[in-house]
């Protein structure tokens, strides 16, 4: 992968990962583990949208492992990547389509601005790329020029996208992609659609609705429904991921922006909470700046070693590392 | 959006308004509250700590210890501390000031809403203030992006920059401010690409493209959504560029919302606009002290109190508080309470002033509350006989045909209105079971039937 995407993450994970790593070691630098210095850690750990009640989940379990004893900031940082680590673990789960379906169809959901299409679009040329035969489906029917952003991804990654008329109905035109998809033997099916805020109602019975529609035509459709989330998102992804878990069974996560300052640490929150799978991170615009999710690393990076992880990774790769991603990119590109 | 912390907040406290006189200790305890409540509706880390540093200090002051209400005393100090916090009292106009055209730049990073805040605002400008707008997109990074900013220029009634591939955005800017001088435009609104605050390269690009430019203002547009990263935004883009105000968007959405609190702290530029929509007249202007009341979910009672005593009629609120109190509730308290609302203005705004009303609204949903039903309600109750009025159970067929006809309406008009009649006389006795104290425990929502839903049933607005 060009060095280019390589240096330009290390460099952004350098600066993400300053301010939390650089307060704990402030924090815990030669110091007793008392009541103050648990309450600043805890703070940290929120800066990092872990949320409170993760925090304090492992605020308490330093409490009782730790507290009056002398650390070092190396100490609390291994301890609490363990930790975190520990929380991720159960959700690192790859997306694999399932061979048996032809196609494997993928709704894909989430608030505005996510980056929907954008992931639609890496996904087709990660996909393609493995020999699979990619098709998507404009269903953005509401923002302007959405459809042509994701023909202009088409264009990109040689995979047909299916669109209909400006403010065309979303479900009728999935339904017809699904049987079109069908009969040329697609492998996958990516449908993309409108972002839209979990609290609108209306907005999301249309969603529903395409589900529907589309199980007119297969009723095991859709086989995956992926909820894009913004790492920049605090708190409110709970809610969202509750809301659209709820009513559109999301049978997935991507979490996207991973490459900015936002650490993402709102999936630790997310994952204690709804145990959904994290599939896919995004760590760019660029076609090849999707990567699966490793825990192991995205918990280092969140603590701070980071940049550690990538140097290791630079050399040729450890073996005792993750099972999901043979890359030596893969891991680099976890952490936010 | 702000329900949640309002929640929090206004549980802290009934706990100090439970107590009479207050410990230190009392206002440390409440303090922890009001710090994690504020965390846990993301507001930026550094902003709570400076935040409850500032009411501690007032908090334990004399003002409190020696007042008679402490609990009241306290929620007032965070209050105004939320109003400071938010830039001070009153809205904020963008700065025109300039010779045209008027450059204003957007900045943010992606997904946060740029190109369509830049839509709105030029829609705004052009219709409110008979501008000639010009938008641009300068964002050559994302697919499809200045098609984009055209089809919503075209939806806006404004002037869209024509596209020429290949240029830079630099080069875009000099041809927007061009085209802009040439042909008499008023402002010229620049739309960026986003972009993250730590990607050297395009935050060069943007200090380029304002040089170039000098905008008259620089626009940070940010997610209202956003979690603790605000603060790194903000810093960077203010660092890199000089914001000079801050847009917030998705307002309509249900996130806590602490990222506004954080934002004028760290840019020291208000937020002068807030997006609650996708549509093109989705754009309202940002009132810290509105909003700071909201979120302590009491404050604003006081607003409400305020405002009733200057509109209603006392002596006709005394009478229909006792009939309610007593629930007695006939069509005839039905029709003043109508024209007492009429005076006070909006519903929504009345509802967005109590607590407890959140979970109303979220049941309204996105619908807008019209008021035009109110009128031909007053027409319907004037059309009807005094018996009618007080006892609207002998209102039957060919008596709803006398009325329809009386007042222009219809029968289902007036099978709703009785529907709803029903629906608020039950409210009434519930409230009288409640008494005031109940109510001033459980707020307004202990009135509503159970889940959540407004009298009249149907998620239809109440009264309408």
């Amino acid at each position: 992968m060009a060095l280019g995407f390589f240096s330009r993450l290390k460099a952004g994970l350098s600066r993400s990962t300053q301010k939390l790593s650089g307060g704990i070691a402030s924090v815990f630098t030669r110091r007793k583990l008392d009541d103050q210095a648990l309450e600043e850690l805890e703070d940290l750990l929120i800066s990092a949208d872990l949320g409170p009640s993760v925090a304090e989940k492992v605020i308490e379990s330093f409490r009782r492992s730790k507290f009056g004893k002398e650390v070092t900031d190396e100490e609390v940082r291994e301890a609490l990547a363990d930790e975190i680590a520990q929380i991720l673990q159960p959700v690192a789960i790859p997306f694999e389509p399932d061979p048996e379906r032809k196609p494997h169809v993928v709704l894909v959901v989430g608030v505005n601005g996510t980056g929907k299409t954008t992931t639609i679009g890496k996904m087709a040329r990660f996909y393609g790329e493995q020999g699979k035969k990619v098709m998507m489906v404009a269903g953005d029917t509401f923002r302007a020029a959405a459809v042509e952003q994701l023909q202009v991804w088409g264009e990109r990654t040689g995979a047909p996208v299916i669109a209909g008329k400006p403010n065309a109905d979303a479900a009728g035109l999935a339904f017809e992609a699904l049987k079109r998809a069908t009969a040329e033997k697609a492998d996958l099916l990516l449908v993309d659609t409108a972002g839209r805020l979990h609290n609108k109602s209306a907005l999301m019975e249309e969603l529903a609705k395409i589900i529907r529609v589309m199980r007119k035509f297969d009723e095991t459709a859709p086989h995956s429904v992926l909820l894009v989330l913004d790492a920049t998102t605090g708190q409110n992804a709970v809610e969202q991921v509750r809301v659209f878990k709820e009513l559109v069974n999301v049978t997935g996560l991507v979490v996207t922006k991973l490459d900015g300052s936002a650490r993402g640490g709102i999936v630790v929150a997310l994952a204690d909470a709804f145990g959904l799978p994290v599939h896919l991170v995004g760590v760019g615009e660029q076609a090849e700046d999707l990567r699966p999710f490793s825990a192991e690393a995205f918990a280092h990076g969140l603590v701070g070693d980071s940049i550690k992880v990538i140097e290791r990774e630079d050399a040729p790769a450890e073996g005792a590392e993750n099972t999901s991603s043979p890359t030596p990119e893969d891991h680099g590109a976890q952490p936010g | 959006m702000f329900e949640t912390l309002s929640g929090k907040l206004s549980g802290v406290f009934d706990g100090l308004a439970k107590r009479g006189a207050l410990s230190e200790a009392d206002v440390t305890e409440a303090m922890r509250e009001v710090r994690l409540a504020m965390l846990d509706a993301d507001v930026a880390l550094p902003v709570v700590k400076d935040f409850v540093n500032k009411v501690r200090e007032r908090a334990v002051g004399h003002e409190v210890l020696d007042s008679i209400s402490p609990g009241q005393a306290v929620a007032k100090i965070v209050n105004d501390a939320l109003i400071d916090a938010l830039g001070g009292a009153g809205a904020v106009p963008l700065n025109l000031n300039a010779v045209p055209p008027v450059p204003i730049l957007m900045v943010g990073l992606q997904g946060s809403g740029k190109t369509t805040t830049s839509g709105k605002i030029a829609r705004r400008l052009a219709q409110r203030e008979r501008k000639k707008v010009l938008l641009a997109s300068l964002d050559t990074q994302r697919p499809a992006a200045q098609l984009q900013l055209a089809q919503l220029a075209e939806r806006a009634g404004v002037a869209s920059l024509p596209i020429i591939a290949g240029q830079t955005p630099v080069e875009i800017a000099q041809r927007a401010m061009e085209v802009g001088r040439r042909e008499g435009y008023d402002i010229v609104i620049l739309d960026t690409a986003g972009r993250l605050s730590i990607d050297e390269a395009l935050m060069d690009e943007v200090r380029a493209i304002r040089a170039e430019t000098s905008p008259a203002e620089t626009l940070l547009v940010v997610d209202a959504m956003t979690g603790q990263d605000a603060v790194n935004t903000a810093k960077a883009f203010n660092e890199a560029v000089g914001v000079t105000g801050v847009v917030m968007t998705r307002m309509d959405g249900d996130a806590r919302g602490g990222a506004a609190l954080s934002m004028r702290a760290i840019t020291g530029a208000p937020i002068k606009l807030t997006g609650s929509g996708e549509k093109l007249d989705a754009l309202e202007e940002f009132h810290p002290e509105r909003v700071a009341g909201r979120i302590l979910g009491l404050g604003d009672i006081a607003g409400l109190v305020e405002k009733a005593a200057d509109t209603l009629d006392h002596e006709e609120s005394e009478k229909l508080a006792l009939k309610m109190m007593q629930g007695k509730f006939d069509l005839d308290d039905y029709a003043a309470q109508i024209r007492q609302i009429n005076k006070m203005g909006s519903i929504s705004g009345i509802l967005g002033m109590l607590p407890g009303m959140g979970k109303l609204k979220d049941a309204l949903g996105d619908k807008e509350l019209d008021t035009s039903v109110l009128t031909r309600h007053q027409a319907i109750i004037s059309s009807m006989t005094r018996a009618e009025r007080r006892q609207p159970s002998i209102i039957k067929a060919s008596r709803k045909k006398r009325i329809a006809a009386g007042s222009g309406t219809t029968v289902q008009e007036i099978n709703r209105l009785l529907k709803q009649y029903d629906a608020m006389a039950s409210m009434m006795k519930r409230f009288s079971k409640l008494g005031v104290k109940g109510l001033m425990r459980q707020g307004l929502s202990a009135l509503m039937p159970k889940g959540g839903r407004p009298p009249g049933g149907g998620g239809r607005p109440p009264f309408g």
